[in-house]
């Protein structure tokens, strides 16, 4: 089956099973390689995108589910000499060691940090139960969410 | 030049994260090579069986297969088993018992997810529904998946090479003296304990991507490893894939390893050989749940010790007798683990004059055992830090002036169980948590909690642990099969920026920034002008990769003795271009000077000119400036802490909520302290993990019930508190940085900090880990 799929701003045609899944036209035919897949259940949060506005794990939304919609990835949102605020706030509090899971982690707080009126640190903690990180410890990634929140208030 | 501000020992932000955060890292399934054909492996669902028919057909017609490969054509293939690093011989002398280990089973398989043959084809998808369709026929055997069990006399044997499945007997310390010190003791205070069976969970499963260039006869691995070199050497020389420079072994950014990926596995071999023999790049990456079944599982002891105490309460002995589960197979270290790096560590921060540690491991059907973050020394330390805190209880004495009483207070320290600590302050680590978790406060606190209904304790845990193998001498005489060293290669550009080639392997470690703020430092340049290049066999001639907690305190050592060199050489060309007496020239802040003249030359003038070559006699002085050192660690380094957690346990429903945590590390000299404060806190969520979450569970038909995120317990944001994290200094005196390693002190701290703290809060004895909600419920309940 065929599908139109804008993603990151740009608009692509592509030809797909009705198997296939969002992360796989990400990473396989575009190539876009920074949405990664930690697990097979949906559990740990590394694939996480953004489609048409909300944060998803990108492992369980059928290519299919994606026509016509707008995806944002990790690397839609900022470039190096133009960190969006998220990840400059990762740099800044050491919010990332080995880096796999973080690109979901970012895409994951900043959903969570625009849907959110006020967030503490156990809201942060709540609002991130869906990503897991096996480095950190969760301390510096929690503080770094804060800080950005904090900004936007 | 010069006058930069110091940058080791400054919180320098990551050189790694610009590409990290912006989604340009490049992980091994990142990469995709021209003809790429991808791998499914056909696993074992039996956990014990004989292997029959393996009919490949209906597999070889579906659409998109290139090949199919068995465990016989792998058997025909000329290569070798996997094989276990380090010989352990048992007290009698007897060599440990090892079978048979292929990559991929044609006669038995011996545990669930153990790989049979595999499927190569255009597609992972095409590969993966074809696997399905691999038809084997498996005549079971009976099963066992328990250590203990597997020592019973009527036990089914896994290996024919190792009768009643044990693989060795292993003893270390004095027994007799034991057994006095036992039988003359005014109180001895027995523990039975479990350590729980963990499974590693680095975020990025593990990959391989393997081509073959029969142009060149040349083989180029793409992998997670944490250990490349390692690896390359092992394909070359153990499993016979020819000579290593016909092996490329290549590991960029690798997602966590925790141990994990320091060993070499089946997956690694197949695709090298499956690439060669159907001439296409073969990738594999791990699904989650294959991660669960293959990735080696750590810890799993089952422990009984005993501790004899005199009229003055000082510790005159410890006996510990520890069953291990090894799985399966041995595993790359998984003969290390339970003995040379465990019950080497059982004196703990204690002076207790006599030790005696007896370590039986056996044979299970279950996921081979090996090293997980802290490997051994976190057994050690909860064996300990139990068994002195109980101990403290029955004597009726405050645990924490329990410790104090029987702390090492003189360096060098020889224990009974052939570690000499070589520094260290005990007292002052532990005072100083109690300071910062306001333990003179806690019995009010515990009082409020009452209040409420809810129940509060207080735990503490005093880690040692042995980081930096080594000397590489000593550890062949133990029974390594390799050297610990590290290896270091600088190169000056003539422009005076540098590279530097380190033998070390980052996978979340931060080597890329601290390695450079040294670098950066010794040379007056900034931290931007050096760029830290590993994980290359190309590119890098020879190292040990990272695990142990080895790469600051050995692998930073041997770039800051190969700048020496630089130095060297550089003041030498200096001499010629200020004209003065080598003796003479000084170098300091990025400037040779020499108080021979008034006149200064800088880092990248002398650099140009060791390239230029044309001031200096070529027949004294070669041009260029880059050097090489290999260092080997005169012994171990001891980084040691105190962790102390509180928790307040909801009675009604079990729930364990940790309130505070407080941990003091010493890791001698520090190089950024943002980065060692990171690499805590990661290490505390693991053993908080361990203690309250996680437990890899098997069932008596060696089914694994906790095989993925759905079962196993993984640590959340929401399972976790903020923590509060100090350090001490004492200097390492077994490198020239000072330096203690710090990976895994997290690790190994925190689960008897954790678990004392519950049995404090409950007003038990003892409770098992992971300490879940069902068990404190049910040890509230025995207990009112």
């Amino acid at each position: 089956m065929e599908i139109t799929v804008t993603v990151n701003g740009r608009s692509h045609r592509l030809d797909v099973s009705p198997n296939t899944l969002l992360v796989d036209i990400l990473r396989e035919q575009l190539r876009l390689t920074g949405t990664h897949v930690g697990c097979d259940t949906s559990q740990c949060g590394a694939c996480t995108v953004h489609l048409n506005g909300d944060a998803v794990k990108s492992c369980t939304v059928l290519a299919g589910q994606a026509d016509g919609a707008s995806v944002v990835t990790i690397e839609g949102i900022g470039a190096v000499d133009d960190l969006h605020p998220m990840q400059a706030a990762f740099r800044e509090h050491h919010a990332l060691q080995c880096g796999f899971c973080t690109p979901g982690m970012i895409m994951a707080a900043i959903d969570l940090v625009e849907k959110s009126d006020h967030l503490d640190d156990a809201a942060v903690r709540e609002g991130l139960e869906g990503n897991i990180c096996r480095c950190t410890g969760y301390h510096n990634i929690v503080n770094a969410v804060l800080s950005v929140a904090e900004a936007k208030a | 030049m010069g006058n930069l501000p110091k940058a080791f020992g400054q919180s320098v932000r990551r050189k790694e994260d610009p590409r990290l955060i912006t989604g340009a890292g490049r992980y091994t399934d990142d990469q995709q090579l021209p003809q790429q054909a991808w791998a499914a492996f056909v696993r074992s669902p039996i956990a014990h069986a004989n292997i029959g028919e393996v009919d490949t057909s209906a597999a070889l017609e579906h659409p998109g297969v290139v090949g199919v490969l068995t465990g016989a054509e792998f058997a025909a293939s000329g290569l070798n088993d996997l094989a276990c690093g380090w010989m352990i011989h048992s007290r009698n002398g007897d060599p440990m018992r090892v079978g048979e280990h292929p990559a991929l089973a044609s006669q038995r398989v011996r545990y669930v997810g153990e790989p049979v043959a595999v499927v190569v084809a255009d597609s992972r998808q095409a590969a993966r529904a074809a696997a399905e369709l691999v038809m084997v026929d498996y005549d079971e055997l009976p099963v066992v998946s328990d250590v203990e069990a597997a020592a019973a006399p009527d036990a089914v044997v896994l290996h024919d090479a190792a009768p009643g499945n044990q693989c060795y007997d292993w003893e270390i310390g004095n027994r007799d003296a034991v057994r006095k010190a036992l039988d003359e003791a005014a109180h001895v205070t027995e523990i039975r304990l479990i350590n729980n069976r963990l499974v590693p969970n680095a975020m990025e499963p593990r990959a391989v991507n393997a081509s073959y260039d029969a142009s060149r006869d040349r083989y180029t691995l793409y992998v997670a490893s944490q250990n490349p070199h390692g690896l390359r050497m092992t394909l070359a020389a153990v499993i016979g894939f020819g000579p290593e420079h016909k092996i490329r072994v290549i590991s960029e950014d690798v997602g966590g390893g925790f141990g994990s990926k320091a060993f070499n596995y089946a997956e690694e071999v197949v695709c090298m050989w499956a690439a060669k023999r159907l001439g296409r790049p073969v990738k594999w990456t791990a699904e989650r749940s294959e991660s669960f079944l293959t990735d080696a599982h750590g810890r799993d002891h089952i422990t009984t010790a005993r501790l004899a105490m005199d009229a003055n309460h000082r510790i005159t002995a410890l006996d510990v007798s520890t069953h291990a589960n090894l799985g399966a197979y041995l595993s790359t270290f998984g003969s290390l683990v339970p003995t040379y790096v465990y019950a080497t560590l059982l004196s703990g921060q204690y002076d207790i004059p006599n030790i005696y540690a007896n370590v039986v491991t056996r044979y299970t059907n279950t996921t081979p055992v090996d090293a997980y973050r802290g490997a051994g020394r976190p057994e050690a330390g909860y064996v300990v830090e139990r068994l002195v805190d109980v101990a403290a209880r029955e004597l009726g004495i405050d645990p924490a002036e329990f410790r104090r009483q029987n702390f090492i207070r003189t360096f060098p320290h020889a224990t009974p169980v052939e570690m000499t600590y070589d520094s260290g302050d005990f007292q002052a680590h532990l005072d100083k948590a109690l300071d910062m978790i306001d333990a003179a406060g806690f019995e009010a606190r515990r009082e409020a909690s009452r209040a409420e209904g809810k129940l509060r304790g207080l735990g503490i845990g005093c880690y040692i642990e042995a980081a930096g193998i080594g000397p590489s001498a000593r550890l062949g005489k133990l029974g390594s099969g390799a050297g610990l060293w590290e290896s270091a290669e600088i190169r000056v550009n003539p422009t005076g920026s540098v590279e530097v080639l380190t033998g070390c392997h980052s996978h979340g470690q931060s080597h890329e920034t601290t390695y450079a703020q040294l670098v950066a430092d010794r040379f007056g340049i900034s931290v931007d002008d050096v760029e830290i290049l590993h994980g290359d066999t190309d590119v890098v001639q020879f190292g040990m990769g990272t695990y142990g907690s080895r790469s600051g305190p050995v692998g930073l050592s041997a770039i800051d003795m190969a700048c020496d060199k630089i130095v060297a050489k550089a003041e030498k060309i200096a001499a010629h271009l200020l004209n003065v007496p080598a003796d003479t020239v000084t170098f300091e802040d990025g400037e040779f000077a020499s108080e021979a003249t008034n006149e200064r030359l800088g880092f990248a003038e002398v650099a140009l000119n060791a390239y230029t070559a044309h001031h200096f006699p070529t027949t004294e002085i070669e041009p260029g400036l880059k050097e090489t050192t290999f260092f080997d660690p005169p012994d171990f380094n001891f980084p040691a802490g105190t962790h102390v957690c509180e928790v307040e346990v909801d009675p009604a429903t079990g729930v364990v909520r940790i309130a505070r945590f407080v941990a003091v590390d010493d890791f001698g000299v520090i190089g950024n302290p943002m980065v060692v404060e990171g690499q805590v806190h990661g290490g505390l969520v693991q053993g908080i993990g361990q203690a309250l979450l996680e437990q890899a569970r098997y069932d008596d038909y060696g089914q694994l019930l906790s095989g993925s995120y759905m079962d196993y317990c993984m640590p959340r944001a929401d399972d976790v508190p903020d923590f509060d994290v100090g350090f001490t200094e004492t200097r390492s005196t077994t490198n020239p940085l000072g330096m203690k390693g710090c990976g895994e002190a997290g690790s190994i701290g925190s689960p008897p900090a954790v678990i004392n703290a519950i049995c404090d809060a409950l007003g038990i004895r003892h409770i098992d880990m992971p300490a879940t909600p069902e068990k404190v419920w049910r040890a509230v309940t025995s207990a009112a």
